[in-house]
């Protein structure tokens, strides 16, 4: 899932160009897992699973692995279609600077929920 | 071309609240019972826009939506550049009540969502008898604080997209493209720190756990629909609530989210038309 995640997003000009103005690396946590999202004006140009070796990150949004599942089915059952149901369930945490995060929310969004557009979505 | 003018009319009313003047913008359409709808928080009355033009239903209800004041095209009170907005249960309560005065309108059906939907309980509790019937959508007794609402005003994140960011999670996933981003748009429109202020009533202020078993359903009826991907106001929130209420009667709309009349206006009538027809009847 979250392998192609470069893939999907950098193909929808669309979505960015929504985030043209950000560059920085944050973390998706998938259980155990950090994978480091390098932004570079809206495009993916990494992703990198951990583990890391003295990295930075401006912000980390982490799951379990099962929350993730759910969350990137092709429609999620409620309160699983998006990050703020899932931080009311107590199934998400954030940590870092979350001022990117909030200054670029439609499209981190948009992004972490790019692959629901995979035909397969939750075989991942 | 084509265009065609819808039987919406709006209009500018100047009203007293807690002793200021307010210049209060409203819409309205049909004839028949009033039937007052009251938008949630950071929105305003264009999340109504479906039932002002549903002829079936303006057939018999006279349709009245209006926009708190500083939201939509209501203004804030003079002298507001200096004031932090806040909406208190007393501040809410009290302009509904003097709007409803301002319009002369006999025991109206109010109906309102979120923040309105709360409001409607704090109605039902401490002035049934003003009411004909009414009816909470996406309502809860009471959500704690589960994000930081203070990045919604917060002069390193833009609030417009923050607040349509934020909202366009509550919508359903399911609900119709067109509708789900007007009902985003709304929220992208908000003054900088109205959607946060409205917020204070609903995660601080606005709790009415402690009232709502002393709700009288038999002097005025209670509905609630609650849509099933709202996270906010969740399903468990309406039925913990309507569990604490007599006579309350929840439906729980499957597939719908946050905004049902803005962002499905046609799965939000299936589940409005049957309330609507028994508020006729018993009238």
């Amino acid at each position: 899932m979250i392998e192609r995640l470069a893939e999907l997003v950098n193909a929808d000009a669309w979505l960015v160009k929504r985030g043209r103005l950000l560059n920085t690396t944050f973390a998706i946590g998938i259980g155990d897992d950090d994978w480091l999202v390098r932004v570079e004006n809206g495009r993916i140009e990494a992703v990198e699973k951990g583990p890391h070796v003295m990295r930075s990150w401006r912000f980390a949004i982490r799951a379990d692995a099962e929350t993730w599942r759910t969350f990137w089915q092709p429609v999620p059952p409620p309160g699983y279609h998006d990050i703020f149901a899932l931080l009311r369930k107590g199934l998400i945490v954030l940590d870092g600077d979350l001022q990117p995060m909030m200054a670029h929310l439609l499209y981190i969004k948009l992004v972490l929920a790019k692959p629901r557009e995979i035909a397969n979505a939750g075989a991942a | 071309m084509t265009a065609a003018l819808e039987p919406v009319i709006g209009r500018y009313l100047h009203l007293d609240l807690e002793g200021r003047t307010h210049r209060l913008y409203f819409e309205e359409a049909g004839q028949g019972i009033p039937l007052v709808c009251l938008h949630t928080a950071g929105a305003d009355g264009r999340q109504f826009r479906a039932l002002l033009n549903d002829p079936e239903i303006t057939r018999d209800f006279r349709v009245i939506a209006f926009d708190m004041p500083w939201h939509g095209k209501s203004s804030p009170p003079v002298g507001w550049q200096r004031e932090d907005y806040e909406l208190t249960t007393e501040r809410y309560t009290g302009m509904i009540l003097a709007f409803c005065d301002a319009l002369g309108l006999e025991r109206p059906v109010a109906m309102g969502c979120s923040i309105g939907g709360r409001i409607v309980l704090n109605l039902a509790w401490a002035h049934p008898e003003r009411f004909g019937a009414l009816i909470g959508l996406q309502s809860a007794a009471y959500v704690e604080r589960y994000y930081d609402a203070g990045w919604l005003n917060h002069p390193e994140v833009h609030g417009g997209e923050a607040c349509g960011a934020l909202a366009y999670g509550l919508v359903s996933p399911l609900s119709p493209e067109e509708h789900k981003w007007e009902t985003v748009w709304h929220y992208m429109q908000g003054g900088p720190g109205v959607f946060q202020g409205d917020l204070f009533f609903y995660q601080v202020e606005g709790d009415v756990r402690d009232r709502i078993t002393d709700i009288d359903t038999a002097k005025c009826p209670l509905y609630m629909l609650t849509g099933e991907y709202d996270y906010s106001a969740s399903p468990a929130d309406s039925e913990a609530a309507a569990a604490l209420i007599p006579g309350a009667k929840l439906t729980i709309m499957k597939g719908l989210g946050h905004f049902p009349m803005s962002e499905n206006p046609d799965g939000f009538r299936d589940h409005l038309l049957p309330v609507l027809n028994e508020i006729k009847k018993r009238r």
